[in-house]
């Protein structure tokens, strides 16, 4: 904590938990999905379902779907921006189960390229948020380190590909998880590092054979 | 564990280095942060420049997103200025509370705001700065030290208690930021750092038990109105300490019995919308007219 923390950060209203950490959801799922978003559906849970209109949680999410930051003075008017835009967009409401955080969302995104990608994640208090869903994978994350979530083959190697690459370039690895969906299948690891990395880096790690998708995430300010 | 930080360790700091707590805060945050004193004081500036723009903003009198609030701020400056005579508060809490209303009005209507410490008490700081600078005649730089005395008062009480409605109840979010502007005034006005000391205890103290309890959820009603009564409240502590009057408890006891009383608050009355004015037959009806909008 310091100084900055108390006296900021600089916001758009209302709340810290329905309106910039549901900027920064948005944020999120659009680094995640990895492309400029052109669809997207997206669910409200909980205390975000019974309060969206007053705390602008819907504009704020779609705001973030573009980019924007938490102070960006158009987040108020972000539908007419994204209709422009020809970002197509709706909402649900939904009942992701008691387990699940209050302040919670799902969204379903396709992009520009015709990447498809679901996360869900919440918003826990003063702006922070964890993503705890990325397709089919049950998946913790806050995004406050680089973050690495790479797509593989569930083969031998992969993850050795991956790490002996951080390893050369002097990265240390902070967490990291490993998800498949069956043996021998499509997989994803969730890689959070101590270093930034150049794009450089993220494109050898991307030509390894055995995988598919890299998408770096950058701290959100 | 590290050593929990003390708002009487820097002031004794202060005494024993005869400086003022903004030098002792300065200093310290500079080098937790790595960063130079000119970047750390452009940054406060920036801060002050958007908290200024807030009061604006709000004083445009727009209606709020759930349609609570809206428009108090202008109401009260139109009639200072047109039946100054009749002002109870006079001018300088006159204008706090002007002020303080606007930011909470201008935050419940999405604009852009300082969330110091928090978004829901975003007004109290503004609204006791401005005031201050419009009376007598402070620049926007003078405001920087008390704005960094804030600061650190704010830390303490995020370590060694909470800023957040949802696990101390309001008196974390408005009672903080009360303590914290009573701190700045006392330093705006070149009160000791004892003074500073006393004037957060005082005001802390007076918003002790403090509940959150937001009608539909929503930072609306009682929000708004609330960040006026803490910059009045932030007045009275300043008022006394810089007269000399001393809190029986120190600082740092009384920022930790806030914390207590929050753990002892039932949930219902920790920013759930469960207990209450939201659980009140009007904030009920209220609630039911939202939910029926969204």
């Amino acid at each position: 904590m310091n100084i900055l923390d108390i006296i900021g950060p600089i916001m758009i209203g209302p709340s810290s938990s329905h309106t910039a950490g549901a900027v920064r959801l948005g944020n999120m799922a659009r680094i995640i999905l990895g492309e400029a978003v052109q669809k997207a559906t997206i669910g409200l849970h909980g205390s975000f379902a019974k309060t969206y209109r007053g705390h602008g949680t819907d504009v704020a999410i779609v705001a973030g779907l573009m980019g924007w930051p938490t102070h960006d003075s158009r987040i108020p008017s972000s539908f007419s921006y994204a209709k422009a835009a020809g970002l197509d967009f709706r909402f649900e409401i939904i009942d992701l189960g008691d387990a699940a955080h209050p302040n919670s969302a799902q969204l379903q995104l396709t992009g520009v390229k015709n990447e498809q990608v679901s996360v869900v994640g919440a918003s826990i208090g003063g702006g922070r948020i964890m993503i705890t869903g990325v397709d089919d994978f049950s998946i913790e994350f806050h995004g406050e380190l680089m973050t690495l979530l790479i797509r593989h083959q569930d083969q031998p190697g992969a993850i050795a590909a991956v790490t002996n690459i951080l390893y050369q370039q002097g990265v240390n690895i902070a967490k990291m998880e490993v998800f498949r969906t069956d043996k021998g299948a499509s997989a994803l690891m969730m890689l959070e590092i101590d270093q930034m990395i150049d794009d450089e880096v993220v494109d050898q790690i991307r030509s390894c054979p055995q995988i598919n998708t890299v998408r770096k995430i950058v701290p959100l300010q | 564990m590290a050593e929990k930080y003390s708002l009487q360790h820097w002031i004794q700091k202060a005494q024993d280095e005869h400086t003022s707590l903004y030098v002792i805060g300065l200093q310290h945050q500079i080098q937790a942060m790595e960063i130079t004193a000119e970047d750390l004081l452009s940054k406060m500036l920036t801060a002050l420049k958007v908290m200024e723009e807030s009061i604006q903003t709000g004083l445009i009198g727009n209606r709020s997103k759930g349609g609570l609030v809206g428009g108090d701020a202008l109401r009260i400056q139109n009639y200072f200025h047109s039946q100054p005579e009749r002002s109870v508060a006079g001018p300088v809490l006159n204008r706090a509370i002007t002020f303080a209303l606007a930011v909470g009005e201008a935050n419940a209507c999405m604009g852009r705001i300082v969330a110091a410490p928090t978004a829901g008490a975003s007004g109290v700081l503004p609204g006791v700065l401005f005031a201050l600078a419009e009376a007598k005649g402070f620049s926007r730089e003078e405001l920087v030290p008390p704005l960094i005395v804030a600061g650190m008062i704010g830390m303490v009480i995020a370590d060694r208690a909470s800023l957040s409605g949802a696990s101390g109840g309001c008196q974390a979010e408005c009672g903080s930021a009360a303590a914290m502007a009573a701190g700045a005034i006392v330093s705006l006005l070149h009160g000791s750092p004892e003074q500073v000391g006393d004037a957060a205890a005082i005001a802390m103290k007076n918003m002790l038990g403090l509940v959150c309890d937001p009608v539909a959820g929503l930072v609306e009603v009682p929000c708004v109105k609330r960040n006026a009564g803490a910059a009045a409240q932030a007045i009275v502590a300043a008022e006394m300490a810089l007269a000399g009057v001393k809190s029986v408890i120190p600082v740092d006891e009384v920022i930790d019995a806030m914390g207590a009383v929050g753990k002892c608050m039932h949930s219902s009355l920790k920013e759930t919308a469960q207990g209450g004015l939201a659980a009140s037959p009007t904030g009920l009806a209220w609630t039911a007219q939202l939910g029926q909008s969204t």
